[in-house]
């Protein structure tokens, strides 16, 4: 295509975005609608999966070893749990060390068990094992609780299966509506823009009588759409970017010291401002095609 | 130039509106069609150029048979034929020269070369001094010499006009008739779908009468032949 023929095109496109005010206005509003709703999901989507990644490496197995177990008994649970290839680490942890534990965790109430413990800590010698694979963890810490000196084995027994239903369950969910979010915005673009073709009928039959190939005829369609598209795509960005910036700094102060967090605002950002703009030029251009189509059939 | 073999046509409604047609128009002809309203004259005209295509038969236009055109190369072969509407079909918001130089924008023709050629057509058709005035500020003839001009621009080797007079007045009617003469003279095929008897009686060309989408009398210097 000549230079020429391609600055045609850029001036048409622009001219009918301009003349057909309303269309354009119906247009942008549905691209606008479905990225706006694509990116806070996107957004949501992408911080649960980031919780959940956090979570699953954060599951781990507490083996409490039986009080009757002497040091060589505990010595060889040791040797046994360090021979399971699914387990990614063991960490000791004595009774003396979990009662500490315990004591912290409750704070300024913590020193009633200080008193009452001192002299006799009813707390289990325990080994905190992570899995390399978090998924492992429920078909490992069945196969502890089958070892000798094994008092008891804790892993959030129920929850974890839960957890990982919920976690799988939403990234489903969410996927799933994104997608059917962007077939039901190409619908209505083309539908939009279907009545702005049909006053421009006389034109394209008139092109077609001329002899204007299709690919000529298609060209200002394919950029209004694009134009449409990244017209479409300011507000969603925009406002993400300023929602995403307020809520981080609303929530990541509170989740310090936790071990979750959300994606850092850059360059998380970037990346949902790219989707959104890559999204609304695709649909944009997909819904104008589409409508321009039943007009070309010789 | 233009030639029909067998040519058949039945709509997706059962309408039948070529019922073997045979016909041969070389080139530099004149020709008139006649017949009544719904005989087939428009779909006689609209296969020339390929916006019907015919249910059988082999249509031969400047030695390329348009029935077995791909529809990609159908922009090509529209470019040697110039087309004429009786509701003229031109763009309300482009003036009379861009209306024009919109036939050669299309194929991607130079500026300079636009501007040259829009200037001779406009000549041609005594429309220069309303280059800049934008369609509903003519009259109705003027709109239609515009329409030819249009259809003349990329120099076509065939001009078909389908009811050309059909909607103006019998002094505007002659004014046209005297453009397509001229056009016809300078060697350009003009096939002329029409219901002017005074036309087709006066300027004398070969006329094809079409009734019931047969070919029905095919005369050089012929008669209208029916009373209107």
């Amino acid at each position: 295509m000549k230079i020429r023929t391609l600055g045609r095109h850029i001036k048409e496109s622009g001219k009918s975005i301009a003349r057909n005010g309303w269309m354009t206005f119906a247009s942008i509003s549905a691209v606008t609608v479905t990225l706006l709703l694509v990116g806070v999901f996107y957004v949501i989507l992408m911080n649960l999966n980031e919780v959940a990644t956090s979570i699953e490496k954060d599951v781990s197995i507490k083996v409490l070893v039986d009080t009757t177990a002497g040091e060589t008994e505990r010595e060889d649970l040791l040797n046994k749990l360090k021979k399971m290839d699914k387990i990614e680490s063991i960490i000791f942890s004595s009774k003396e060390q979990e009662l500490d534990e315990l004591i912290t965790s409750f704070g300024d109430e913590g020193d009633l068990f200080k008193e009452l413990y001192e002299e006799r800590n009813p707390l289990n010698d325990a080994f905190i094992i992570k899995t390399k694979d978090p998924i492992d963890t429920m078909e490992v810490a069945k196969q502890i609780e089958t070892f000798d000196y094994v008092y008891k084995v804790n892993y959030g027994k129920g929850e974890v299966e839960k957890l990982f239903n919920v976690i799988d369950a939403s990234r489903n969910v969410g996927l799933a509506l994104i997608i059917g979010l962007l077939f039901t915005a190409i619908f209505l673009i083309s539908n939009t823009i279907k009545i702005t073709i049909n006053s421009r009928r006389k034109e394209i039959e008139i092109m077609r009588l001329v002899g204007a190939t299709n690919g000529f005829i298609r060209w200002p369609f394919f950029l209004e759409g694009l134009w449409l598209g990244i017209l479409g795509s300011i507000i969603p960005i925009t406002l993400i970017a300023f929602l995403y910036k307020e809520v981080y700094s609303y929530i990541q102060p509170k989740l310090e010291g936790h071990f979750i967090r959300l994606l850092e605002f850059t360059p998380f950002i970037y990346e949902v401002s790219g989707l959104i703009l890559g999204l609304g030029c695709l649909i944009g251009t997909l819904g104008s095609l589409l409508s321009v189509r039943k007009f070309l059939k010789v | 130039m233009i030639t029909m073999k067998e040519v058949y046509k039945r709509y997706p409604n059962g309408v039948v509106a070529a019922n073997g047609i045979d016909i041969q128009i070389d080139q530099g002809e004149f020709v008139y069609v006649v017949g009544a309203s719904g005989a087939g004259k428009s779909t006689f005209i609209k296969m020339m150029y390929r916006e019907e295509k015919p249910t059988s038969g082999q249509i031969i236009v400047n030695g390329v048979d348009i029935t077995k055109l791909k529809n990609s190369k159908v922009p090509l072969f529209r470019r040697n034929i110039g087309v004429v509407f009786q509701d003229f079909k031109l763009l309300p918001k482009l003036t009379v020269y861009e209306n024009i130089a919109f036939a050669l924008e299309v194929i991607e023709e130079s500026p300079r070369v636009t501007k040259k050629k829009v200037m001779e057509v406009l000549e041609l058709v005594n429309l220069k001094h309303k280059a800049r005035m934008f369609p509903n500020e003519l009259s109705g003839g003027e709109q239609q010499r515009v329409s030819i001009a249009r259809s003349i621009v990329n120099s076509p080797l065939v001009v078909i006009a389908d009811e050309p007079t059909g909607n103006l007045d019998p002094d505007t009617s002659w004014e046209i008739m005297r453009i397509f003469e001229e056009i016809n003279a300078r060697g350009t095929t003009v096939i002329m779908a029409t219901h002017n008897k005074e036309i087709v009686n006066t300027k004398k060309h070969r006329v094809i009468a079409i009734e019931n989408g047969l070919i029905v009398r095919d005369e050089q210097r012929g008669d209208y032949g029916y009373e209107n």
